[in-house]
């Protein structure tokens, strides 16, 4: 296949196995372009991307800026906070009015679910979801299991587990589409006021216990807990979050077998994991934020070559 | 469809020993001189030449890589299939080396003209030379011409210069083909 099936990046779940694959070889190659001494390839000088956030970011929106701009695109930012938006201005309104500045493609961090789907159905151009509320983060998880293909040669039968706030989590949901998708057993773990009611109906299984949780995974994905999504205290301290649920050097120490640790950052150090495990050979953490990189120009670049001239 | 036996086997390989021949020529020791295979299919070539310096010659320090020009190309999002990429292997420095060129077939030029960009994100060369096999001549788009050339061939536009490599269709031969 040299095609994606799909003209949006909406989410994990309108994915193929083949459509990930392809991402994956085309990433190859971009991760090759990056490491050069001049990291620019000039495919992209005729296409112009918005990216719209309308949610905090520093981490993806940097991720996506880096991407487009290695493709030589041309880029133009927005946030929610400076704009028309505050002044009452809806979704349609504001992206219609962006592409009628002949934009081609949008990438749009939102804080409602399912806002990139709604977009991809009501203007001209190509959208990439950049997180819509706590529905999915599809490059995300395109960029964790690439982390993992890369460290263990492949996604295929690899045990992982999601651990922490499940709950308010688009990384968790995007993660476990890609992960089943490419034939990984997935578990989650957290405190039981954090993992969705529903969550095993996605075929995955449920642990409460950490210790039991990390000696039968390969990889551990830590999940940041995400203070400004809860109205409501879900558990009773951070202190006891991180006993219950934190990994120290002692408890990795302690496995059975030498585990991988990724972390979709930003890490409150000393609450999901401590310093001497993001810091260690087993974390892949920088390894990840790389990877974004590589893997937004493959989505960017392969969503670009199916826009009509 | 219709096709012509341009080059043997048995032709091919006087041809590439004289190519050899020519870039010892000019590069006696290959002290500063770079081989890159332009992929996809100059690579078979350049793996060629590379050992017949090597084996034939005992030229041993001959640095070969290979250039993938996808990104480069001018022709993204123009043609009905997309474009697929390869990789690229270049392990030396290009900074103020002589590299070599090598390509089974120049014909438009734009392969090239991208290659030229291409191996620019890998440092400035003191200077490029092209090696070709097949020159479709008065088919150019673009004023670039092979340094050194395995044969000329005059081909009008809808047909196609087709090399094979024992490596990949089994055998070694040129074919003119006439859709």
């Amino acid at each position: 296949m040299s095609e994606l099936s799909v003209n949006h990046l909406l989410g994990i779940k309108y994915l193929k196995k083949e459509d990930i694959d392809l991402i994956f070889e085309t990433a190859d190659h971009f991760k090759e372009v990056i490491n050069r001494p001049i990291k620019k390839v000039p495919s992209l000088r005729d296409i112009t991307i918005a990216n719209l956030f309308f949610e905090n970011s520093t981490r993806t929106r940097l991720s996506f800026e880096l991407a487009e701009k290695r493709l030589s695109a041309d880029v133009v930012n927005f946030s929610a906070a400076s704009s028309s938006v505050k002044k009452g201005e809806t979704l349609i309104d504001t992206v219609n009015n962006i592409l009628s500045m002949k934009v081609d493609m949008v990438v749009m961090r939102h804080p409602n679910p399912g806002a990139g789907v709604f977009l991809s159905k009501h203007v001209g151009a190509s959208i990439v979801n950049a997180g819509d509320g706590a529905h999915e983060h599809p490059t995300q998880a395109l960029l964790d299991t690439y982390s993992i293909r890369e460290r263990l040669g492949e996604v295929k039968g690899k045990k992982v587990v999601i651990v922490g706030d499940i709950l308010h989590s688009r990384v968790a949901l995007s993660n476990i589409f890609a992960l089943q998708l490419q034939g990984a057993e997935v578990k989650v773990c957290g405190p039981k006021t954090l993992l969705p009611k529903y969550i095993d109906k996605l075929g995955i299984t449920v642990e409460t216990n950490l210790r039991k949780a990390l000696n039968w995974c390969d990889v551990a994905n830590m999940l940041r807990v995400q203070n400004e999504r809860m109205e409501i205290s879900y558990f009773p301290s951070s202190r006891e979050y991180t006993q219950l649920f934190g990994v120290d050097k002692k408890v990795l120490d302690s496995l059975d077998k030498e585990i991988v640790i990724m972390h979709p950052g930003p890490i409150n150090r000393g609450v999901e994991i401590t310093s001497d495990v993001a810091d260690s050979n087993q974390a892949i953490i920088l390894d990840q934020v790389q990877n974004g990189v590589a893997i937004r120009m493959a989505v960017i670049y392969l969503l670009a070559s199916k826009i009509k001239r | 469809m219709s096709q012509k036996l341009l080059l043997s086997a048995k032709e091919i390989d006087i041809i590439l020993h004289r190519l050899a021949c020519q870039l010892i020529e000019n590069h006696t020791h290959f002290k500063d001189t770079v081989l890159i295979g332009v992929q996809p299919r100059g690579t078979f070539l350049a793996d060629r030449i590379k050992q017949i310096l090597v084996n034939d010659y005992t030229i041993t320090n001959v640095c070969l890589g290979y250039l993938d020009i996808t990104f480069y190309r001018d022709d993204f999002r123009r043609g009905e299939k997309p474009l697929e990429a390869n990789k690229t292997h270049i392990d030396f420095v290009v900074e103020d080396k002589r590299v070599v060129f090598i390509d089974d077939v120049l014909y438009t030029g734009r392969s090239i003209r991208a290659a030229l960009t291409a191996v620019q994100s890998f440092g400035r060369p003191l200077e490029i030379e092209l090696l070709t096999l097949i020159d479709r001549r008065f088919s150019r788009h673009l004023p670039i011409q092979p340094n050194y050339r395995g044969r000329q061939v005059d081909a009008i536009n809808q047909e196609k210069v087709k090399v094979h490599w024992v490596e990949n269709e089994g055998e070694d031969a040129v074919y003119l083909i006439n859709p």
